[in-house]
């Protein structure tokens, strides 16, 4: 533990960071109690409300198929939400674990891990979402295993170059010399250590998942209509846009964008400059060396 | 610098190869026999399915497959498109351009205005500087279809200056209905630019050799473009070249949000219809296309900046 304390600080979030932290915590609490706030079936549609204005009981009116878009957008963050998760939280996992094993036992392992780490840079996770879609058909549990394989290089990348830096440090070679065990130093003290970067960067991939599964789902790969979902709405919502009824795309649109600013601005808040790049936008470079 | 080069050539044959394998392999992951998978769940008469295991050597072991499925994508058969009953090829190539002129238009826009806003920040701090820090920050989170659906609904809807939807047809029919999704493409990789430029050119103005150049007299604008701009040339072309690769596969977004008749949209479309034959060429295509350009860019930037091939890579 005292290492732990040693190399990390809390960093202060600053008057921007906590709004962005306050903003996550809000949708996270909106996505939990949300049908408890509407009365409104989110799949229920009546095509005599279609693009209906906002009126008591459905305080943002309807969209083109007369479902209720507070309900839709409330039921639609849990998707939204849930699907960065499992992507963040797989990629993290599998990532951690291949770049320590990588940097811990080095040798022709780790050159192994780097070449196909190398390859992997090669598919940006949409293309690879979609190639997965066509196999094994779309849905939201494909597009979530695909963008978690394709965020795993990132992750593993940084985390790699950070273990290297942290074994050499003495009180790794300390533990080492006191008959510490391989798995018990990595597990006790070198993962601990390295959990202030990993999660900047989960906070970050956040982001990233929720913009990557938005644009599978805004694809139709992703989640499949009727459900409700955010990057479903501003596709379904794009004929209202042509016809002058923008409220569905926009509001769900909006919520994308501002949830992917807050999880931007905390997650560089988190991070101190450590970040791996944009997966697929930014492939190869960055990271730290 | 041929050291370099060789290297950069041998990592990118690997990567091709290795990638081609991975979108070929699909066929057999895929739940059911291949023949079923190229069929895209349809029942097809005696004489397709002949076709089909002639030209995909189906009846060969799988690596032999492979092989034969490189050799001819290397020479340019990509197979055959079962909803169409045309060749892949073909259908890639009469989309091609679409989203070529579509990324190379959201390139000229992601250069010209990143970089010009990126030096006006950069030269006039104050109320200008903080304008572009702040617009660029909120852009830079806007993903393509987001962009997508405000542009249609203000320049199309409402102001109705361009076309929603659709390729037009004609030279300058053509480029005013690119230019909406060129725009939406461009927006998110703009701000960046922009931010990098503006960072790299502060950072250089402040440096001691361009500090001594002003202070000879030199005229401002000339130690500007010949030391400032020149020196922020590898980050700025970088990320741009970066950025173009991303546009590969991002640019299915605006083709499907404006309903252009290119690649990526195609590619969607047939995921959807279960047109495999279609989905693997078009992938690979597309994904030869990413790597193409990244090795391009880190090339790029090695020539621009010797130091980068002396191995600063991790």
């Amino acid at each position: 533990m005292t290492t732990t304390l040693a190399t990390y600080r809390t960093p202060r979030l600053g008057p921007l960071g906590t709004a962005a932290a306050t903003v996550i915590v809000a949708a996270v609490v909106l996505a939990a109690i949300g049908p408890a706030l509407t009365s409104a079936d989110p799949n229920a549609s009546d095509f005599a409300h279609a693009y209906g204005a906002p009126e008591p009981g459905h305080a943002l009116g309807y969209d083109g198929q007369g479902r209720d878009l507070l309900a839709r957008l409330l039921t639609g963050a849990r998707t939204s939400l849930l699907g960065p998760l499992w992507v963040v939280a797989l990629s993290m996992a599998v990532g951690t674990v291949v770049a320590i094993a990588a940097a811990w036992l080095g040798g022709w392992l780790d050159s192994v891990v780097s070449a196909v780490l190398e390859v992997m840079f090669a598919f940006p996770g949409v293309l690879l979402a979609m190639l997965v879609a066509a196999v094994f058909g779309p849905g939201l549990t494909s597009a979530v295993l695909a963008l978690a394989v394709a965020y795993v290089p990132y992750i593993a990348r940084l985390v790699r170059s950070a273990a290297l830096a942290e074994r050499r440090k003495p009180y790794v070679q300390a533990l080492e010399v006191q008959g510490a065990g391989a798995v018990a130093i990595c597990v006790r003290h070198l993962v601990p250590n390295l959990m202030p970067l990993i999660t900047a960067q989960a906070t970050l991939f956040f982001g990233y998942a929720m913009v990557d599964l938005a644009i599978v789902s805004f694809f139709g790969l992703g989640v499949q209509p009727p459900d409700a979902d955010w990057g479903v709405m501003v596709a379904s919502g794009q004929s209202g846009v042509l016809q002058g009824y923008p409220a569905e795309s926009l509001l769900a649109g909006g919520s994308i964008v501002l949830l992917v600013v807050a999880f931007n601005v905390l997650g560089e808040r988190l991070s101190d400059g450590r970040r791996a790049p944009r997966p697929g936008w930014f492939p190869r470079r960055g990271g730290v060396s | 610098m041929a050291a370099y080069l060789a290297r950069r050539a041998i990592m990118l044959a690997a990567t091709l190869v290795v990638s081609s394998f991975v979108v070929f392999a699909g066929l057999s992951v895929a739940p059911g026999n291949p023949l079923a998978t190229l069929a895209g769940g349809r029942s097809l008469p005696p004489d397709s399915v002949r076709v089909l295991v002639e030209r995909y050597h189906l009846d060969e072991p799988f690596l032999v497959q492979y092989a034969m499925w490189l050799g001819n994508a290397v020479r340019g058969d990509l197979g055959v498109s079962i909803v169409l009953r045309q060749d892949v090829s073909d259908l890639i190539a009469s989309r091609a351009g679409t989203t070529i002129a579509l990324v190379l238009y959201a390139a000229l826009i992601v250069l010209v205005a990143g970089v010009a806003f990126g030096l006006l920040a950069a030269l006039r701090p104050g109320i200008v500087d903080s304008l572009v820090v702040i617009s660029t920050a909120v852009v830079v989170a806007i993903p393509p279809f987001v962009a997508a659906i405000v542009l249609i609904g203000v320049f199309a809807v409402g102001l109705r200056w361009l076309p929603a939807l659709g390729n037009g047809s004609g030279l300058w029919d053509g480029i005013r209905h690119l230019t909406l999704p060129a725009f939406a493409l461009a927006a998110s990789a703009t701000a960046s630019v922009a931010r990098v430029t503006r960072t790299s050119v502060r950072e250089q103005l402040d440096r001691e050799h361009v500090q001594t150049a002003i202070s000879r007299g030199i005229p401002y604008a000339a130690v500007v473009r010949r030391h400032a701009l020149r020196n922020s040339a590898v980050p700025i072309s970088t990320l741009a070249g970066m950025t173009v690769a991303s546009m590969i596969a991002l640019a299915a977004v605006v083709e499907r949000a404006f309903g252009l008749n290119g690649l990526g949209a195609y590619l969607v479309s047939a995921v959807l219809s279960k047109d495999f034959a279609v989905v693997q060429g078009i992938s690979l295509v597309l994904v030869a296309s990413f790597v193409l350009v990244n090795t391009l860019v880190d090339v790029g930037a090695a020539a621009l900046d010797p130091r980068i091939k002396l191995g600063r890579r991790s």
